[in-house]
C-alpha cells in the first residue's frame, strides 16, 4: 500500500548497489527485518529518502517506529535486508558503521547530554575527536549552532542546570556540530513539559527550512503538517501507509490509519 | 485583569536557628532524649578524661631511656628513641637521605592536592605523582644505578615499606581494575570469560593465602636459579588482589550509567575506547569514588599482612621492638603510635575522596 513502490524491490542485490550510487536517494532501506528474540519487530520495511526530504514517522507505541530509525545509524542491528546511507552499506563492518554515524546526527527522547561536560564541551567532543577539527574552529562552529538553537548564553553551564527544553535544544546543536547530512529525531518532544515543546519544535521547523534531510519519529501532528514532505504510519512493525501530509491527514486510505488519527487528533 | 503579587519570604521560626535551636532539635527534643544525651555525655567524659590524662598530661615526651618515664603516664620517649627504626626499618643509616628525598618528592605530589591552589597545577602534580615519582622513587630507594649504592629490599622497612606497598598497590590496582571491569562487560565471550575467571579467582582467596603462595610456593614452581625479590612478589600479589576488588567497584559504576549515554556516544561516531575514556569512565568513576576510596583504604591497612612473610612494615617494625627487655610495658604506646600513623593516612585519603566528589559535582542526578 505504498504510494511509490521502490523500483529496487524486484532487482537483485548487485543492481541495487549500482542504482543507489547513481540515485539521489540518500537513504535506501530494502526489505529490512528485525527480531527481538522471537518477536518480529520490523517486517520487510522498504523506504527511499531523497536528499533534503523531511519525513515524519508516526504510529502507536510498540509499532517499531523508534527501532526503525535506530537501525539507520545502527544503534540497533537489522537481521535481514539492506540499508544504504549516503552510498555506504550498513553491515557489521565497524568502519562502515562509524563512517555512517559521522554523517547521521541523532536526537533522543531523553536528550542524553553528557552530564559531566559543559554545554560547549558537549558540542565540541565529536567534532574534535571524530572529525579532528582544530579546537578553535570547533568552538566557532559550536557557538554558531548554539546561537541557532537560541541558547548561546548557556554554553558554560552543565546540562544538569538547564531545563528540559534547553537540554533538548543543546542536544540538537550537539548533533548539528558534526555537520551531518541527515538528522534523526526519536520522539524529541515526548519527555518535555508542555510549555517547553514549542521551543524545541521551533528549532526543528527552522532546521527543516534549511534543507536538512530529516527523519522524525513524533506525535506532533502540527509539526508533521507544517514541515513533512511525507508522513509514514507504522503499526505492528510494518509501514501501513505513506503519503504527503495533506492527503495523509484528510484522506487516509487505511482503516488502521484513520483509527489512529482519530485517537490522537480527537481529544 | 488582576496582577498576582508573589508572597514575600518569611524568616524561619527561632527554634530552627542557632545553637539553642540545634541543641533543642537534636539533643533535648523530649525528656527521654535529654536523659539519653546526659548519660552518653557522662560515659564519654569518664572514658576520655583518663585517656587524655594518660596520653597527654601525665605523659613524658622526651628524655633518655626508659628511666625518664613515670608510671601512670604514657612513655612517648620509647617512640621518640625508636622513631628512625619505625620509619626506615633497617635502611642503612648513611643512606637515609635517599628515603628522605623520596618522602619529599612524595609530599610534593600529595600535599598540594589538599591545598586551595589552581586545579591545573594540582592535575599536573597528580600526573607527576603516578608517573615520574614512582620511577624516581624506585631508583633512589633500590640504588644500584647512577652511582648509588644498592640497598636490598630486605632492608626496607617501617613506614617506608608500608607506603611503598600501599602506593604501588593503589596506582597499579586502579588501572588494572578498570580494564578488568571493561573486559567483564565486553561483548566478546573470550575476553569476558578471562576477566570473570581472573576476578572470581582473586576475590575468592584470602590475601594471607596469596602472600603465602607468593613467598613460599611460587619459588617451588620457578626453575632453579630464577628468584624474584620477596617484596616484588608481595607487591604483585597485593596489586592483583586489589585489582579484582577494584574491578567489581568500577563495574558497579559502569552499570549505573544509563544506556542513553552509551547510545549518544555511539551516535556521534565515537569508537569504543573513546566512548569509554571520554564519556563512560569519567561518569562511572565519579559515581564510585566512595567505593574506590573504601577499597584503597582497606588496601592500605591490608599491607600490614606482609608481616606474615617476614617483611617488616610499620606494624611489624613496632611489634618487633616491643619485646625489647629494656623497655617495660610500652605496648600501648607502640600500638597507639601505629594506629595514629594509619589514621592520618586513611583519614587523608577519605578527605581527598570527599574533595574529589565535590569538585566533580555538576548538578546532575541520573
Amino acid at each position: 500500500m505504498q504510494d511509490n513502490p521502490s523500483p529496487l524491490d524486484a532487482t537483485p542485490a548487485d543492481a541495487a548497489v549500482e542504482s543507489v550510487a547513481g540515485s539521489e536517494d540518500i537513504i535506501v532501506v530494502r526489505d529490512v527485518n528485525k527480531w527481538f528474540g522471537e518477536f518480529h519487530v520490523l517486517k520487510s520495511l522498504n523506504l527511499n529518502v531523497k536528499k533534503g526530504e523531511r519525513i515524519v514517522i508516526c504510529g502507536p507505541s510498540g509499532s517499531g517506529k523508534s527501532t526503525f530509525i535506530r537501525c539507520i545509524n545502527h544503534l540497533e542491528a537489522h537481521q535481514r535486508g539492506e540499508i544504504f546511507v549516503d552510498g555506504v552499506e550498513l553491515n557489521e563492518d565497524v568502519k562502515n558503521i562509524e563512517a555512517i554515524r559521522r554523517e547521521v546526527g541523532m536526537v533522543f527522547q531523553h536528550f542524553n547530554l553528557f552530564p559531566h561536560l559543559s554545554v560547549l564541551e558537549n558540542c565540541l567532543l565529536a567534532p574534535i575527536w571524530v572529525r579532528k577539527t582544530p579546537r578553535q574552529e570547533a568552538i566557532e562552529t559550536a557557538m554558531h549552532y548554539l546561537e541557532r538553537v537560541r541558547i548561546p548564553e548557556q554554553a558554560d553551564k552543565y546540562p544538569g542546570q538547564l531545563s528540559g527544553g534547553q537540554q533538548q535544544r543543546v542536544a540538537i546543536a550537539r548533533a548539528l556540530c558534526m555537520q551531518p547530512k541527515i538528522m534523526l529525531f526519536d520522539e524529541p518532544t515526548s519527555a518535555l513539559d508542555p510549555e517547553m515543546i514549542k521551543e524545541v519544535l521551533d528549532v526543528m521547523v527552522e532546521l527543516a527550512g534549511s534543507g536538512m534531510t530529516m527523519l522524525c519519529v513524533t506525535h506532533e501532528m502540527g509539526f508533521a503538517k507544517t514541515v513533512a514532505d511525507r508522513v509514514i504510519f507504522m503499526d505492528g512493525g510494518e509501514i501501513v501507509e505513506e503519503a504527503p501530509p495533506g492527503r495523509f491527514f484528510s484522506q487516509p486510505e487505511q482503516l488502521r490509519t484513520q483509527e489512529f488519527l482519530q485517537q490522537i487528533l480527537d481529544h | 485583569m488582576a496582577a498576582h503579587q508573589p508572597a514575600p519570604d518569611q524568616p524561619a521560626p527561632v527554634s530552627e536557628r542557632g545553637v539553642i535551636g540545634w541543641l533543642r532539635e537534636n539533643l533535648f527534643s523530649s525528656w527521654f532524649n535529654g536523659l539519653i544525651t546526659l548519660v552518653t555525655l557522662y560515659f564519654i567524659a569518664s572514658l576520655l578524661i583518663p585517656l587524655i590524662d594518660w596520653a597527654l598530661i601525665k605523659a613524658v615526651f622526651s628524655g633518655e631511656g626508659p628511666e625518664s618515664c613515670t608510671p601512670g603516664g604514657a612513655c612517648w620517649v620509647f617512640v621518640q628513641e625508636r622513631l628512625g627504626f619505625f620509619i626506615y626499618g633497617t635502611y642503612p643509616d648513611p643512606l637515609l637521605w635517599r628515603p628522605n628525598l623520596v618522602f619529599l618528592l612524595f609530599a610534593i605530589a600529595v600535599v598540594p592536592q589538599f591545598l586551595p591552589i589552581s586545579g591545573g597545577l594540582r592535575k599536573w602534580l597528580a600526573i607527576y605523582g603516578v608517573t615520574l615519582f614512582p620511577v624516581a622513587a624506585y631508583f633512589l630507594l633500590a640504588g644500584g644505578s647512577f652511582g648509588l649504592e644498592s640497598v636490598p629490599t630486605t632492608r626496607w622497612g617501617g613506614l617506608l615499606l608500608t607506603l611503598v606497598l600501599a602506593y604501588v598497590g593503589i596506582i597499579a590496582a586502579l588501572p588494572i581494575g578498570v580494564v578488568l571491569a571493561l573486559g567483564r562487560r565486553s561483548e566478546m565471550p573470550i575476553i569476558r570469560g578471562i576477566c570473570v575467571i581472573f576476578i572470581e579467582f582473586w576475590r575468592a582467596v584470602p590475601l594471607i593465602t596469596i602472600l603465602f603462595m607468593a613467598s613460599v610456593m611460587l619459588p617451588l614452581f620457578l626453575p632453579p636459579g630464577v628468584t624474584f625479590d620477596k617484596l616484588m612478589r608481595a607487591l604483585v600479589g597485593i596489586t592483583l588482589f586489589q585489582a579484582a576488588y577494584m574491578a567489581e567497584v568500577v563495574r558497579g559504576g559502569l552499570q549505573a550509567i544509563p544506556k542513553g549515554q552509551y547510545e549518544a556516544a555511539e551516535a556521534l561516531g565515537l569508537g569504543y575506547w573513546r566512548r569509554m575514556r571520554l564519556i563512560i569512565l569519567p561518569q562511572a568513576l565519579k559515581i564510585v569514588i566512595p567505593g574506590i576510596a573504601n577499597t584503597v583504604i582497606s588496601l592500605f591497612k591490608d599491607t600490614t599482612l606482609v608481616l606474615i612473610i617476614g617483611l617488616f612494615d610499620l606494624l611489624g617494625a613496632v611489634k618487633s621492638t616491643l619485646s625489647d627487655p629494656a623497655w617495660d610495658n610500652v605496648m600501648a604506646e607502640g600500638y597507639l603510635f601505629v594506629a595514629f600513623c594509619f589514621w592520618v593516612f586513611c583519614f587523608g585519603m577519605s578527605r581527598y575522596s570527599h574533595r574529589l566528589e565535590k569538585q566533580l559535582e555538576t548538578g546532575h542526578r541520573n
